[in-house]
């Protein structure tokens, strides 16, 4: 099934019972790549309603929203070591459920089941894919920018191996500190 | 009577390499076993264990065509056939990446060497300034876990890289 729940979705049978803050316009930021060090830095909280954060929020959906195939970013690939990152698979073939366009702050995994493995690009690493086992299911806890609200996401499918993948840079690790072998780091063939 | 031989073959990379040199071996009644093969860069490398009863130099012979354009480079060489000693231990991944620079996949395999720890499988990959290790390696039953951890963290450090070892889950079914 596919839930189609913008960011603006309502409470209803889907569960979601939180809309996502408008953001000022952002600002299109350069995306950092490994081996900068940023990227290997666990994050600092964040208060969501300051102005900075509002702001780092914005610029993130604004630059993962011009970056071909770009469906998460998190704040250490513009730079920042902060618990910050935009999320948005819309449209993707392999979402299921899917809860639009949204910023989370100081988010964590609250569960997570049903591994599955499959493989990962990042626009960190350009020139690299790696096959990374992931939960299928999941269930986050973080803040809304602007308002500070504490939401919990549960969510499936690709949505599911976005929000990990994202959550994994805020606390400074790459999918390539996740694959399961030695062969499972691949020079990519294709470029989006 | 068979003896084991190990062929590697590499070279320029093209459909085919494959086909052309198990296409060789099979004319020799050569049976495969453990092998790798893998796309390096544009090198394309196979090491396949076979048993035969034909000679080296036949072996050799036989591969003489795929080689023959000069693009591929082939070594045949008798192997003790013996299974290695499994050493006993815990398997885990090793995952390293940082700023490419020389001597990291000494620095990190020295430590594991000096702890016991088996290397079963590596493989690295150069992508601009990055580099990436992955391995498979085994912690042997007994060996000081945290010990090992703050080596490889000394060494890893000492190459300005990062370093993780996490244990495999295996599932019995």
């Amino acid at each position: 099934m596919t839930q189609a729940v913008g960011p603006a979705g309502d409470a209803g049978d889907d569960g979601v019972s939180w809309t996502m803050p408008e953001l000022p316009p952002g600002t299109v930021r350069e995306v950092v790549r490994a081996p900068a060090e940023i990227l290997a830095t666990a994050g600092a909280a964040v208060d969501p309603t300051d102005p900075a954060t509002i702001a780092l929020a914005a610029d993130l959906l604004a630059t993962q929203a011009v970056s071909p195939g770009c469906v998460g970013l998190a704040a250490q690939q513009v730079g920042e070591a902060l618990r910050v990152f935009s999320v948005d698979v819309t449209g993707h073939p392999k979402t299921r459920t899917c809860h639009g366009a949204f910023v989370l702050c100081n988010a964590e995994v609250l569960s997570a089941s049903r591994k599955g493995k499959g493989r990962e690009g990042c626009m960190s690493v350009p020139d690299l894919t790696g096959d990374v086992a992931r939960a299928r299911r999941l269930t986050v806890r973080g803040q809304l920018p602007v308002t500070g609200e504490w939401v919990e996401i549960e969510t499936d499918a690709f949505e599911a191996v976005c929000l990990q993948h994202e959550i994994d840079h805020t606390e400074g690790l790459l999918f390539l500190d996740r694959v399961v072998g030695p062969q499972a780091v691949h020079r990519r063939q294709t470029y989006l | 009577m068979t003896d084991l031989l190990a062929v590697t073959v590499i070279g320029s990379d093209r459909p085919g390499i494959v086909a052309d040199v198990t296409a060789a071996l099979a004319g020799l009644e050569a049976n495969l076993e453990d092998s790798t093969m893998t796309l390096l860069r544009g090198q394309f490398a196979m090491v396949v264990l076979v048993h035969t009863s034909a000679p080296v130099a036949a072996v050799e012979q036989a591969l003489a065509p795929v080689t023959a354009d000069g693009t591929l480079g082939v070594d045949v060489r008798p192997v003790a056939d013996v299974d290695s000693q499994p050493v006993l231990g815990a398997d885990h991944i090793l995952h390293v990446n940082g700023a490419d620079r020389p001597g990291i996949v000494a620095g990190i395999t020295a430590s594991l060497a000096a702890h016991g720890v088996n290397v079963v499988g590596l493989s690295t990959r150069l992508a601009g300034e990055l580099y990436v290790l992955t391995a498979e390696v085994v912690l042997p039953d007994g060996v000081d876990e945290l010990a090992v951890r703050a080596d490889l963290d000394r060494a890893a450090q000492a190459c300005g890289v990062h370093v993780r070892l996490v244990p495999v889950e295996t599932d019995e079914l």
